[in-house]
């Protein structure tokens, strides 16, 4: 699903990225570990086609990141520090919107939202009045509804309170069990390293790991 | 999905936006209003040569409003990462484009609509019958041209946080034809120093042509220059 | 990556050394100086005085021909847009020399404004006239002030190039939308003959010669600047990448020195 070789991402002058060579099959949850400024976020942007590669290789589903970036894009979902929420809109209204810039039908938009949680008492309540968890899962509810079958997520339990964190780790993995694959930044690692079938660190622009699903905790 | 339905969902999705927050019809008119009054400060509250100017006046108070309704446009985006969030949706670049700028012109419409009336009331402008056609004409025209600059240069301008001085820069100079065409129009719909209905349709053409080339244009540019 | 060949249709790199200065830049530096040289002859000493306007004419001889040129080189930079947004191999040489021309072209708008509101003042003494050359060309120069912000809005060089040529292309398309506007407008103002609102004197003979020599020599200059230019960037644009090249050396190196924890390599 993900191939990177020595994938190089510039953010004007700097290689926020410095070298990344990474494997994620499909199905995995792979937690991307490291301290800030290491280039977790960038790594995640440039897999979702949104950054240029500026050396180096990479591909995900199959699709150059050279040449195919704006083909990779409706294919993955990217929840990144922000939700891409409209404050003003309700809740319904934004997943509504996001569900119909790919055409999906009124059942599916109605079962993203079930399925996040954020039907019920919520569909009606403007985003802005949401708390931090609530916003998250509407914005996921938005990738589901998008049939996104790459979720990159950074950072997702930030500003989350515990229930909040629960309740989302509950939804990857319900998300996982899905189909969806996951490749997720946090700084919960305790967490995160539960949920994850796989542990890879990035550190100063790097990453270097085996192909292999195993968590490098778990290796000699 | 095609380019029009992509750009109806941004532009209702963007009236709606609009419709609850209100930012437009509170913030924008008023300042548009004010400005209108504070021309007359400047121009000493002669009625002769305000009642001369009044065209002019009011596609002034409308250029500055653009500004405001374009970066209040892509600073709904902006907040919360919508941008790229439609980017990485693929959404079709030229449906966002499209539906910014219907979104963009039609409240720019409507405050251009107020703004006539302030003149009438404020510096005794007279609509006259026959040159209803014209004016409604050039309100359209026009607004189509302001539109597709502003999103045009908005969305290159939003990509960028603080540079929101770019968009003016960009924007004041190219719309400069429209600027020029939509006054002289303006004065011959409402017979402002003698002029006649027949002279304005000429504006009128330079209008749509820059319309559409701008609209065009801009559609083609659109994706890439909010790509990164 | 940069390499210095940094325009395509490159004449040469005649062994500078550091500078971007080769023998197509010399022999152009050379036919510069003197048909400026020439262009003073003719403007200042062997042309006459116009009937009417007197020695301040002699602005015009700059005014024209500096206006010409800086037509040419936003044309210039539009087809180098377009080169660089259609081509398949998206060379950045393209994007410097559309960059390059652009400031040249508005320095000789600067030019042509300036000489504009001298002449202006000298013969009619009034530094503006709202024709349609003035006012045009006032707008060209603020359209073209814009792209060269754009440029500078920083992001990778394939990002400003990206950029920037969607503007270069924009601004052309401009030119002509704004010259038509402008030119029905003044043409409805026709004042009074004291201020003729075409402001070009009666040209022939000699003083049309002088103005060709003048446009002579202000291709020369453009062209032998256009390619200082174009080099200069394409250094910096290689500075820039050997900057990168040192970041990531460096990016590297803060890796390696940091606790090992993704790599059994055994310590």
């Amino acid at each position: 699903m993900i191939r990177l070789r020595d994938a190089v991402a510039v953010l004007g002058s700097f290689p926020a990225l410095a070298g990344a060579t990474l494997d994620v099959a499909s199905g995995e949850i792979v937690l991307l570990r490291g301290p800030n400024g290491a280039g977790k976020t960038t790594l995640l942007r440039l897999c979702a086609g949104l950054l240029p590669i500026a050396r180096g290789s990479g591909e995900v589903f199959g699709l150059d990141l050279a040449t195919d970036r704006e083909s990779i894009r409706p294919l993955v979902g990217l929840l990144g520090h922000q939700n891409g929420l409209y404050a003003d809109l309700t809740v319904s209204d934004n997943v509504r919107f996001w569900g119909a810039t790919i055409g999906a039908t009124d059942d599916e938009i109605e079962s993203a939202m079930a399925r996040m949680g954020v039907d019920g008492r919520l569909r009606d309540v403007e985003v802005r009045r949401l708390s931090a968890g609530q916003k998250r899962r509407t914005a996921l509810a938005g990738l589901v509804a998008r049939r996104a079958r790459l979720w990159l997520l950074d950072e997702p339990h930030a500003g989350l309170d515990a229930a909040g964190r629960d309740e989302l780790d509950g939804t990857l993995r319900a998300a996982a069990a899905a189909g969806a694959t996951i490749l997720v930044a946090s700084h919960e690692l305790e967490r995160a390293s539960k949920l994850a079938t796989r542990i890879v660190d990035v550190e100063a622009g790097q990453v270097r790991t085996a192909s292999d699903g195993e968590s490098e905790e778990g290796r000699a | 999905m095609s380019v029009w339905r992509i750009a109806r969902l941004v532009a209702v999705k963007d009236l709606r936006i609009e419709r609850r927050s209100r930012v437009i019809t509170n913030q924008v008119a008023p300042f548009a209003g004010v400005t209108m009054v504070i021309f007359a400060f400047a121009l000493d509250a002669n009625s002769q040569i305000l009642e001369r100017v009044a065209p002019g006046l009011v596609w002034l108070a409308t250029m500055f409003s653009l500004l405001l309704i374009v970066q209040r446009s892509f600073a709904v985006e902006a907040d919360d990462g919508a941008l790229d969030a439609m980017r990485v949706a693929g959404v079709d670049a030229r449906g966002i484009y499209f539906g910014k700028l219907l979104g963009i012109g039609v409240q720019l419409l409507v405050l251009e609509v107020l703004l006539l009336f302030t003149a009438v009331i404020l510096y005794g402008e007279t609509v006259r019958a026959e040159g209803i056609v014209l004016l409604v004409t050039t309100l359209l025209s026009a607004t189509c041209g302001l539109a597709a600059v502003g999103t045009l240069y908005g969305g290159l301008a939003a990509g960028f946080k603080g540079r929101e001085t770019l968009l003016p820069l960009l924007t004041l100079p190219a719309v400069a034809p429209v600027m020029i065409g939509a006054t002289r129009a303006v004065e011959a719909a409402l017979g402002t120093a003698d002029a006649a209905v027949a002279d304005g349709w000429q504006w009128v053409s330079v209008l749509a042509v820059f319309a559409v080339v701008f609209g065009v244009g801009g559609a083609l540019a659109f994706g890439p220059l909010i790509d990164e | 990556m940069t390499t210095l060949d940094a325009k395509p249709a490159d004449s040469g790199t005649g062994g500078a050394g550091v500078g971007p200065g080769t023998r197509a830049t010399r022999v152009l530096g050379i036919l510069t100086v003197i048909s400026m040289g020439w262009l003073v002859l003719f403007g200042l000493v062997i042309s006459p005085a116009d009937v009417n306007q007197g020695e301040s004419v002699r602005f015009f001889y700059i005014h024209a021909p500096a206006i010409w040129v800086a037509y040419t080189s936003f044309i210039v930079t539009a087809i180098a847009s377009g080169a660089y947004l259609f081509s398949k191999k998206h060379s950045l040489g393209w994007d410097r020399l559309a960059g390059a021309s652009a400031e040249i072209g508005v320095v000789f708008v600067a030019l042509t404004l300036i000489t504009g509101a001298l002449w202006g003042r000298l013969t009619w003494g009034v530094f503006w006239q709202w024709d349609a050359r003035l006012t045009t060309t006032s707008l060209l120069f603020v359209t073209y002030i814009g792209y060269l912000a754009v440029r500078r809005l920083g992001g990778s060089h394939l990002q400003r190039a990206k950029r920037s040529a969607v503007i270069g292309l924009l601004s052309v398309l401009l030119i002509p939308l704004v010259h038509w506007s402008v030119v029905i407008w003044r043409s409805l103002h026709q004042e009074a003959t004291v201020l003729d609102t075409d402001l070009d004197p009666d040209i022939d003979g000699i003083m049309f010669f002088s103005i060709i020599v003048g446009l002579i020599a202000f291709s020369f200059f453009y062209a032998w600047f256009l390619l200082h230019r174009t080099r200069v960037l394409a250094m910096e644009d290689l500075m820039d990448d050997r900057g990168l090249d040192a970041a990531l050396a460096a990016r590297r190196a803060e890796a390696a020195s940091a606790p090992q924890r993704s790599e059994g390599e055994g310590a």
